[in-house]
């Protein structure tokens, strides 16, 4: 579906008809990405992130199909065969660094995508179903995340597949069969990495398709828009293209820029050097700490440590790490408030902000040592993030008052009757 | 109706972690936050040697006068124990030496192999396509020759500690008996038998002999005095290339390839605002 104004693909020439006529591929890309697609003028540049992470999706498939070609599943071979890509492989330490770096720019450009939904609302109806297929998206990643970072064998490889298969033990009577049957034996060991390696190798291909039907349900309404005004007129919008191809360029170019300095001059800065020590079952490292893209959740997991209702402190652990990725789906039905951008909610807006500090609390936390007072701040910092979600916004939504809102994209645009200061910054 | 259950969810969540929270602060508050440890107040933060290294910053390159060094310091001293298992002789082509001395290098050394005739293991000389030998069969013979501890491999080591250069340098190089003020504080602490302290070692006391024990040590053949900290500097530059001897060629494409990218970004920048300028104006064509 598309806006009525939109531009008509046209076939060129002759080819182009046929092509048209058999299987019309470039009408499909001129409609999704082209001149055909109407989208809202006044997009800001938090609205660059969705093509970012398609741009990192491709990036790493393309790495990581080269890095298969050199590596061996084998828990004897696999460290050395990574040493073999970084020393013999001709580029194979660009393609590992840009492979290992890449998973982080990826998940710095899904958060920056998924705290811009949260700002603006993105989730609200009619984008539900968006929101909900990217928060699919979003586990995916981590998955494959977390087995990647086993792949290389290194002993934060060893023990990060060994804790969190251990959180499984935490459910109850069938805890212990399900982490024997996850890791394929009693502990990490070739059969973890021959799995974990065609999972992660399968798992991408699985995001690319759910990838396809966010676009496809993103194309229903179109996109949102800072002022959370929807589309009511052609004025409202501008095609894809030209406008908003350049616009996104220039910010792929800036995040190739930062992804450069850290792939070429900074490339284990955000890894840990414990993971260039090969996987040693015997030797336990002293602080095992997992990618710094889990350290918030890592946090929540680690701030239950007490039984609570004679509920094991674990268990609680394990429900509330998952649980808090979870409410995520039942986010647009919590928010009930009408207006859609935080430009108009000063009440939600606030608690946003203090949300991305406590976010950030949690980051701080997690990444270090389980010891006092970490963990005190840490289960602060949790206790406000459930409340935030489950307590806060839902209440909020029903007695804040809201500033008043523009009449139209293109009022708030150009300044004109109506607009508010706040419209008309956005 | 979702708003009741989430708030019942939210509040159970919550009443958990602060029961955890009061929990932990009544430890806290009747028992004190940790008391301070000889870990702590006898470690020391690694530093690299007077002037850094020479591959440090977005531009730096090895030294390979300093490589040469390091590899003579690793082949006299560490090579005893040590071994260098991702490192092959031909490797060796990048500090600077021609095809025949790795050749004359490579068949200095006595590597594993197999006796044409007999089937026998047995060793034969190293060719340049070999990988340094370990000096022990198998990491049960190197504990039993170490007092129990295993010799680690030393091609990743500076990439497997935080500061890795640095820590190598201040390690090989800061044994020495704790601070006698601090010593003072922990009466009970010991270094155990057969171990050595080291205010730069994880646990403070290792199992590794310290290694570089005078100056002249070495003869370096360049000329070099042959200092304890030379040595370990020299050593440290070496170890840093093992980890990554593919350092220089990273930092110059590198920088070919930021320039490049700054160059597009600009592009993209300008025509990002020739191809809005028109809506910026309010003039909607």
């Amino acid at each position: 579906m598309s806006f009525p104004w939109a531009n008509q693909y046209q076939p060129q020439n002759g080819f182009m008809k046929w092509m048209d006529e058999k299987l019309p591929l470039p009408r499909l890309v001129y409609n999704a990405i082209g001149a055909g697609y109407p989208v809202p003028r006044n997009l800001n540049y938090m609205w660059n992130f969705g093509v970012l992470a398609g741009f990192c999706l491709v990036l790493q498939i393309v790495t990581g199909v080269v890095l298969a070609m050199h590596y061996a599943s084998d828990a004897s071979l696999a460290f050395g065969k990574i040493e073999h890509i970084m020393r013999d492989v001709n580029w194979g330490w660009l393609m590992r660094y840009a492979h290992a770096n890449g998973a982080s720019f990826f998940f710095l450009v899904i958060y920056l995508h998924i705290f811009r939904g949260f700002y603006y609302s993105s989730y609200k109806a009619p984008r539900e179903m968006i929101w909900l297929l990217g928060v699919v998206i979003f586990l995916l990643m981590m998955a494959t995340g977390f087995m990647g970072y086993v792949l290389p064998w290194g002993q934060m490889s060893f023990w990060a597949a060994q804790v969190i298969t251990g959180l499984f033990e935490a459910i109850p009577l069938v805890g212990a069969p399900i982490k024997t049957w996850l890791l394929g034996g009693f502990a990490p060991d070739d059969a973890t990495l021959n799995r974990f390696f065609s999972l992660h190798y399968l798992l991408p291909f699985v995001i690319v398709g759910v990838v396809i039907l966010h676009v496809w349900a993103l194309h229903i309404p179109g996109s949102s828009n800072p002022t959370g005004v929807e589309v009511k007129s052609e004025s409202d919008t501008v095609p894809f293209h030209p406008y908003y191809t350049a616009k996104d360029g220039f910010g792929l170019g800036v995040f190739m820029i930062l992804f450069t300095i850290m792939v070429f001059f900074l490339p284990n800065a955000l890894g840990h050097p414990d993971n260039y020590i090969e996987a040693n079952p015997l030797s336990t490292p002293a602080h095992i700490v997992p990618e710094w893209y889990f350290w918030p959740f890592y946090a929540i997991l680690r701030a239950f440590t007490y039984d609570f209702l004679f509920v094991p402190a674990k268990l609680l652990g394990v429900i509330a790490m998952f649980g808090s990725i979870l409410i995520w789906f039942i986010l647009p039905w919590l928010d009930k408030s009408p207006v859609r951008s935080a430009n108009y909610r000063p009440t939600y807006r606030m608690f946003f902000w203090i949300l991305m500090v406590d976010m950030a609390v949690l980051f701080w936390c997690g990444g270090a040592p389980a010891q006092e007072p970490y963990v005190m701040i840490s289960q602060i910092a949790t206790a406000y993030y459930f409340m935030h979600f489950l307590v806060i916004v839902p209440f909020i939504s029903r007695s804040e008052k809201t500033a008043p809102l523009p009449k139209s994209i293109t009022d708030a645009v150009l300044g004109q009757a109506g607009a508010t200061a706040k419209g008309a910054r956005a | 109706m979702i708003r009741y259950i989430s708030l019942f969810l939210g509040l159970a969540f919550t009443a958990a972690v602060l029961w955890a929270f009061g929990n932990g602060a009544f430890v806290a508050a009747t028992q004190g936050l940790g008391e301070k440890t000889a870990d702590g107040v006898f470690h020391a933060h690694p530093h690299a040697p007077e002037g850094g290294f020479s591959f440090e910053g977005p531009v730096g390159r090895f030294d390979r006068q300093q490589l040469q060094r390091g590899y003579q310091v690793y082949k006299e001293v560490c090579s005893a124990c040590h071994s260098l298992k991702f490192v092959a002789f031909r490797d060796l082509a990048q500090l600077g030496y021609n095809e025949a001395e790795i050749k004359a290098e490579a068949a200095s050394w006595q590597v594993p192999g197999i006796d044409p005739n007999t089937g026998e293991a047995t060793t034969r000389a190293g060719l340049p396509t070999d990988h340094f030998p370990s000096p022990f069969p198998n990491a049960v013979a190197a504990a039993a020759a170490n007092n129990n501890a295993v010799p680690p491999d030393l091609s990743l080591m500076t990439k497997a500690r935080h500061e890795g250069p640095a820590y190598v340098y201040s390690l090989i190089s800061g044994y020495g008996a704790p601070d006698p003020a601090l010593r003072a504080e922990f009466p009970e602490f010991e270094t155990p038998t057969g171990l050595y302290f080291n205010k730069y070692f994880a646990t403070l006391n290792l199992a590794m002999a310290p290694p570089l024990t005078a100056t002249g040590q070495v003869s370096f053949a360049d000329g070099t005095e042959a200092t304890i900290p030379q040595m370990a500097a020299d050593v440290a530059a070496f170890l840093a290339w093992t980890a990554e001897p593919t350092l220089e060629q990273r930092k110059q494409t590198g920088v070919w390839f930021l320039g490049f990218m700054i160059f597009v970004t600009l592009l993209a920048f300008l025509s990002k605002k020739q191809v809005w300028s028109a809506l910026h104006t309010g003039r909607k064509d």
